[in-house]
């Protein structure tokens, strides 16, 4: 099987994990954690594959469900930002609240069969690099790049701009970003938006893009986690998240190949699809994200780089501790 | 205009009672809207539910089997929550506890022909300690090296998945399919229909002794939580760390402790799944019991008794959903059981007031 190819693959399906963690990365920033990402993408997915199964048009449906998980992040910031509420047990509640609602939504949607997908471009000189020209630039969809792009902006507006100041003062200091002036509420239902934002347009790579088609909850099947668990590995950095991103991308595909060959040289495959062994490669992207997560743990201890500061508190106005 | 949330002092408990049976209401309004929406017809599937879960004997008799392995599993999380532990594993650790009960049988750790007073016991311990190592995993990471519970808990859920799918797709496959064969009698718990020879009136009733688990589980926690040292020390961490680590708890250790308890108990709550119901082991065991047991924690605010009564309510939800199309809306009428209730939550802490602006500080 050719390399570049698998990680071409790679790549595209690790285009999914980027959206969603720059999303969570975004939120987490502004102090709100969103254990909804999941729930926002089920939705994005099953909002995008629904509008592109009635209008034929799938630039149209990532615009539905870029804002289906945006709308659905707004519940979780009324609850946590505006009522005060535990953060964790408010994403919790969007998770099965999103999930619950794409099986409704999708309720038939299994047997629609192909839909319009987003279109595949070739970079001219880029695609002709050796090596990584195949794997980045050759046959992609439009929202890999999309993601290449993504990842410098998200980090140049957080470590390089105004607002992004704001953002991350908002998230270590509120209190202090409050005296400067910067409206704390407003900043954190903002990001917590873009956050949905990104996990339903990660949602609709999926189903637009990636693998066409809606399968239940098992179209997204637990990567709204892995891309939770990416942000701490990350340490709230768009870059590292990319590198975790494609790396977990490049994993799950090569799950899927290892499963779809029947022989390897001659002997049979106990991993193919269909053995039971195969549950162990099932096992591995859900044990890689533990390794990684005890990994982040581990340098953020040595480096001292936290989560930020008031990550999960509320911030009321002249309340101590904030 | 401004609207200010104060907060109040203590409330009475018939207050918080009150609001959360009206944040059940209102989460029922909602979701029959979202029905009325999807083209559903709202007021025949609450009826429907309703007929269904408490109709007659036969059917509480069926929530009270749904409920069980919500009571333990709702335990596990109030447990584990109590302590501010997030442990959103239940579903693993059912997974495992019903994977190393099945194991005594299936493996087998007994020989055949055992008597059911030595394989039950021996069942109980087997999916209690297998729960119990693998909420082990999360506690100690947590721990010792300070890593995140919700994330290693959930990727466990997965992976526990995947193991139990191995053993019955392979290893304990009944010709190919993906379950194993059926439990010799002597590994099944003794359910009400068993004694129908004596009492005809228990004919058909599928109730059986996890009930009498789950109850006796509750009432240890009700006991250890609320009147013990073990239960006070544990709440102090829950309610304020900083002032644990000054009285000189240890609170590393109770995390370990509390993650292999909780773990236990959603074991225990595989256990008598298997033992109890299914009689077989299934990769399609659990309808996600271990995490409608997140809800009934919240639900029942954390008190043992109250996960009880929370459970009996989701388990005619689960019993009666089996039925309902489309197959999401008893997830879905969770989700906003729960948004309900943390809403709930916030005008039993906070008194709103809606002032003019400008009038701030009159409290």
């Amino acid at each position: 099987m050719d390399l570049t190819l698998i990680l071409a693959a790679g790549v595209a399906s690790g285009t999914v994990l980027l959206f969603a963690a720059i999303g969570e990365i975004f939120a987490e920033r502004a102090g709100v954690l969103n254990l909804g990402v999941e729930g926002m993408m089920l939705i994005g997915a099953v909002a995008g594959f629904s509008a592109a199964a009635a209008t034929g048009n799938p630039w149209l449906a990532l615009i539905v469900a870029m804002l289906a998980g945006g709308l659905l992040s707004v519940l979780h910031g009324v609850v946590s930002i505006h009522l005060r509420a535990d953060q964790v047990v408010s994403g919790l509640a969007l998770t099965f609240l999103g999930t619950g609602l794409a099986r409704v939504l999708g309720n038939g949607l299994s047997s629609v069969g192909a839909v319009a997908t987003l279109p595949r471009l070739t970079v001219p000189l880029l695609a002709d690099i050796p090596f990584l020209g195949g794997i980045f630039f050759r046959d992609q969809s439009v929202l890999t790049y999309v993601g290449f792009a993504l990842v410098p902006l998200a980090w140049y507006w957080i470590h390089r701009t105004r607002p992004g100041l704001h953002l991350r003062a908002v998230g270590e200091r509120p209190a202090a970003a409050d005296a400067q002036g910067v409206d704390v509420v407003l900043t954190r239902y903002a990001y917590v938006v873009l956050g949905g934002i990104l996990a339903g347009l990660a949602g609709a790579t999926i189903t637009l893009a990636i693998s066409p088609g809606w399968f239940g909850d098992q179209t997204v099947g637990g990567r709204g986690w892995i891309a939770i668990g990416l942000v701490i590995f990350a340490q709230w950095s768009p870059v590292r998240a990319a590198v975790g991103a494609y790396l977990f991308g490049a994993i799950f595909r090569s799950i899927l190949d290892v499963q779809g060959v029947d022989t390897i040289l001659g002997v049979a495959n106990p991993f193919a699809a269909g053995r039971s062994a195969t549950f162990f490669l099932e096992m591995l992207p859900y044990l890689f994200v533990i390794v990684v997560v005890i990994i982040g743990s581990r340098e953020a201890l040595r480096q001292r780089i936290g989560a930020p500061a008031a990550l999960g508190l509320p911030y009321v106005r002249g309340e101590r501790g904030a | 205009m401004i609207v200010r949330l104060e907060p109040r002092g203590a409330v009475a408990g018939w207050v918080s009672a009150a609001m959360t049976v009206a944040a059940l209401i209102v989460a029922f309004v909602i979701g029959g809207l979202v029905l009325a929406f999807v083209g559903g017809d709202p007021v025949r599937v609450y009826l429907h539910i309703v007929n269904a879960a408490f109709g007659n004997i036969g059917v509480i008799s069926d929530t009270l089997v749904k409920a069980t392995p919500l009571i333990l599993t709702g335990l596990a999380c109030a447990l584990a929550f109590r302590m501010r532990l997030w442990n959103i594993g239940a579903e693993g650790q059912f997974l495992l506890g019903a994977w190393g009960a099945s194991a005594v049988v299936l493996a087998p750790v007994l020989p055949v022909g055992t008597p059911a007073i030595v394989v039950i016991p021996v069942m109980m311990l087997a999916g209690a300690m297998a729960g119990a190592a693998w909420g082990l995993i999360p506690g100690l990471l947590r721990a010792r090296l300070g890593v995140n519970e919700i994330i290693t808990t959930l990727m466990l859920n997965y992976i526990a998945l995947a193991w139990l799918q191995f053993w019955v797709f392979g290893p304990w496959s009944e010709g190919g399919f993906q379950q194993s064969v059926t439990f010799p009698r002597t590994a099944w718990l003794p359910r009400l229909t068993d004694f129908a020879a004596s009492v005809p009136a228990l004919g058909g009733l599928t109730t059986h002794l996890g009930l009498v688990f789950a109850l006796v589980a509750t009432a240890i926690m009700w006991v250890v939580v609320s009147r013990t040292r073990f239960g006070y020390e544990m709440r102090l961490i829950g309610d304020n760390p900083t002032a644990a680590r000054y009285a000189g708890v240890d609170i590393a250790r109770y995390v370990i402790v509390v993650f292999a308890v909780s773990g236990a108990l959603a074991g225990l709550a595989g256990m008598s799944e298997v033992s109890g119901v299914v009689h077989r082991l299934q990769d399609r065991i659990s309808p996600g019991y271990g995490f409608t047991a997140i809800i009934i924690a919240y639900l029942a605010r954390l008190g043992p008794w109250r996960v009880v009564l929370a459970s009996i309510l989701f388990g005619a939800l689960i019993l009666a959903g089996r039925e309902i199309q489309p197959s999401g809306v008893p997830a879905m009428i969770q989700g906003i059981i729960l948004f309900c209730l943390i809403g709930s939550d916030v005008l039993v802490r906070y008194r709103v007031r809606v002032a003019r602006r400008g009038a701030v500080g009159a409290t």
